[in-house]
């Protein structure tokens, strides 16, 4: 049953799309981040409706049946958005080393500038 | 006041002007070429304005020349943007007590001299925050298409939810009171801060108006907006005031 295949779908997708939003809106995710997810909900939702383009698109890459075109898709997204954390958290961690030599050179400036030889 | 004025500028002989402490908070990424101008030409304009340099992570030694002109400089340990470095400003501005902070562009954009008519709004007590805009009845300022067409989309939606006629959504030319300060050392956003800031500065509940100024074009350095960013700003600024609308905010507290 493709439809019901397409109606799980969409709910899905719309449930995805409200958890984001609520998210944001509690400013626990940053806009800068829900772009991606926001994309990816929107898209399968899209083609969770829009069942001829969903057809279209998985005659053209050779999918027999169209509902896994679909789920194809979101993982295709879900790998987009799992590499573009990989590189997030590479930032990360690049911030957090400078942070860490920062505040030690400022720790060790402060015990000299205090004259204390104690060093805690 | 008692100066003993002769070839001071109107600032320094302002009466609303004594014992009002008031800083220059002048955001740079990359701008060794103007940051030295820039500071000399606040200098000029009002000897008694303090500033302080926010080099949000320069590879060029912007901080080194701004530290050698005799200001304060508050060094980030990389870029974070210019949405957390104006708000380290406003925190600087709220930890050493300002009554009036203006932000400044490290590249030279904003002609010290407009200050005068920036902040009269505020001396005059009629509003929290003042926005040096370059459309509202000012010398005539024509941005390249793409990017006309973006300020005034965002003006048009802005305008529709303050229920106020704003034109410049992106201007970065701008000057609050106490208030001010307390608020966006609190809250900011974190990045192209102008346009959600107009919006956060109504919602809670502090006035803002908008005088024309004249703005010049990039002394040096070249604007850093690529298509890429271009997209991504219109975007994220479109998302962040939809999902805006429907976040509580809290009047913001006296004191």
């Amino acid at each position: 049953m493709t439809v019901r295949v397409s109606i799980f779908a969409a709910i899905a997708a719309l449930i995805l799309l409200a958890v984001i939003f609520e998210l944001i809106r509690s400013r626990r995710l940053h806009e800068r981040y829900a772009i991606l997810w926001l994309i990816t909900g929107g898209v399968i939702l899209v083609l969770a409706v829009w069942r001829d383009a969903l057809g279209k698109l998985s005659h053209t890459v050779g999918i027999a049946y169209p509902p896994s075109a679909l789920f194809v898709l979101a993982s295709l997204f879900i790998l987009v958005v799992l590499l573009h954390y990989s590189t997030v958290i590479s930032k990360l961690a690049d911030q957090n080393r400078i942070l860490a030599q920062r505040l030690s050179l400022l720790e060790n400036d402060l015990r000299e500038a205090r004259g204390g030889t104690d060093g805690r | 006041m008692t100066e003993p004025v002769t070839t001071a500028p109107r600032e320094a002989s302002d009466p609303r002007l004594a014992g009002l402490r008031r800083l220059a908070i002048v955001p740079a990424y990359n701008e060794a070429e103007a940051i030295a101008s820039v500071i000399s030409e606040l200098r000029a304009f009002d000897p008694e304005l303090e500033i302080v340099v926010i080099d949000d992570g320069s590879m060029d030694g912007t901080a080194g020349r701004a530290a050698k002109a005799g200001v304060d400089v508050v060094r980030l340990p990389f870029n974070i943007g210019i949405g957390g470095a104006m708000q380290t400003g406003y925190q600087y501005a709220r930890d050493h007590g300002f009554d009036l902070a203006i932000q400044v562009d490290g590249d030279g954009q904003h002609d010290p001299q407009e200050i005068t008519t920036l902040i009269e709004p505020i001396l005059e007590g009629e509003a929290d925050m003042s926005v040096g805009t370059r459309f509202a009845g000012g010398p005539r300022y024509r941005p390249p298409f793409a990017r006309r067409v973006g300020i005034q989309l965002f003006a048009r939606f802005v305008s529709l939810i303050v229920r106020q006629r704003v034109t410049d959504t992106t201007s970065g030319f701008r000057a609050v009171n106490r208030r001010g300060i307390a608020l966006f050392a609190a809250d900011y956003p974190h990045d192209y801060p102008e346009v959600e800031t107009t919006v956060l500065v109504h919602r809670h509940k502090l006035r803002m108006v908008e005088v024309p100024v004249a703005m010049r074009t990039r002394s040096a350095g070249r604007s850093s907006i690529t298509l890429f960013q271009s997209i991504y700003y219109m975007i994220k600024v479109s998302l962040a005031l939809f999902v805006g609308l429907f976040r509580r905010h809290s009047t913001l507290e006296e004191g």
